[in-house]
């Protein structure tokens, strides 16, 4: 038998506005205790002002193995950055 | 750093009396706490404990540094917590009691936090500014505190066949020593009329009422016992204050003002 709670993934959000990042993973019974762990493990030091967990087992990742075929073909495609056009000096915050 | 109030004599000896114990208590059940590090059931308890013992010796700290300042005879915080013997220290029995298993560890925290949270929520509208200033700060952590130790003893007493027979132990090991939580002593009394601490009749029935509801949701009974221990607040303790000091003071008193 498994004697582990689940495993769960922690997202921070450092300060307002920005984005929630992975910091980490912890055991828990259950939604409420892992979100005060979350708290108790990953909080102790200012690190955030809102935090998500996601039981591990519902984050579907990609495999290793396919890296190849996923991801080397965009090597090559410098023209899908916008990086080609000239941007009229009337043009601020770009 | 605090700046003294000015009280006649006989209610700044009561102020200082108060000071020490909430001092003393914030501090010997931060050392409880503290004696689960590395032992916790699990990393995260662990560390949640570990924090709760921090937040207890931070406030402790503040009372200290304010009692200091009332008793106006030039000691340090260290020095009150390090150098005086059990007979001085003016905490509350409860939070002396040996840590137990994690469930009385956690039933003597919910105990003191359904009594802390409530006494600090009071202690904000407190006559004397310091004070106040200091029950806001530590209410926050109080908050947290209460949350986490109601939802554990809902989790343990309302969860398997062994962590409810645990529970049951804890209830009959700890319920004799939270009278004196709201048993009110002379400097209570004295300081209530000043209006610079609550009254600890008003403070009962809300203690009762978080201490019933939790205990209801976590299929506990209240044991049908009346007597109740007293003494903590003043002077007189149990067998197990004197260990927890002896541990806690060696240090200082091996090594008279070392410091790292």
């Amino acid at each position: 038998m498994d004697t582990q709670w689940p495993l769960w993934e922690v997202f921070i959000r450092s300060k307002q506005g920005l984005d929630h990042k992975h910091v980490g993973s912890l055991h828990a019974a259950d939604a409420q205790m892992a979100m005060e762990n979350a708290r108790d493990v990953y909080t102790r030091r200012r690190e955030g002002v809102s935090i998500w967990v996601v039981e591990s087992k519902h984050i579907h990742a990609s495999n290793p193995d396919e890296q190849e075929a996923f991801f080397d073909p965009a090597d090559d495609k410098a023209y899908r950055h916008p990086t080609f056009y000239e941007v009229p000096d009337s043009l601020t915050h770009i | 750093m605090f700046v003294a109030n000015r009280y006649p004599e006989e209610v700044n000896a009561a102020l200082s009396d108060f000071l020490l114990r909430m001092a003393d208590t914030s501090l010997v059940l931060g050392h409880r706490l503290s004696e689960w590090c590395g032992h916790g059931p699990i990393l995260e308890q662990d560390i949640a404990m570990s924090n709760l013992a921090l937040d207890l010796i931070g406030q402790a700290r503040n009372w200290y540094q304010l009692a200091a300042t009332q008793l106006g005879q030039g000691q340090s915080e260290d020095d009150l917590a390090y150098l005086r013997d059990a007979g001085q220290y003016r905490n509350l029995l409860l939070v002396e009691v040996p840590n137990g298993d994690f469930g009385q560890t956690v039933l003597r925290q919910f105990f003191f936090d359904a009594y802390h949270y409530h006494y600090l929520q009071a202690l904000t509208e407190s006559g004397d500014e310091n004070v106040a200033n200091i029950a806001i700060k530590s209410l926050k952590e109080a908050t947290y505190h209460l949350k986490w130790s109601s939802e554990w003893v809902i989790r343990l007493g309302d969860g398997i066949e062994e962590s409810h027979r645990r529970m049951e132990n804890a209830l009959r090991e700890l319920w004799e020593f939270t009278g004196e939580l709201t048993t009110p002593n002379a400097t209570d009394q004295l300081l209530a009329v000043m209006g610079l601490t609550p009254d600890l009749s008003l403070i009962r029935p809300l203690w009762e009422q978080q201490v019933q509801a939790v205990l209801a949701e976590a299929t506990l009974e209240i044991p049908n016992r009346a007597w109740m221990q007293k003494g903590g607040k003043n002077g007189i303790h149990t067998e197990h204050l004197g260990f927890l000091l002896a541990e806690m003071q060696f240090l200082q008193r091996a090594y008279p003002n070392c410091e790292w």
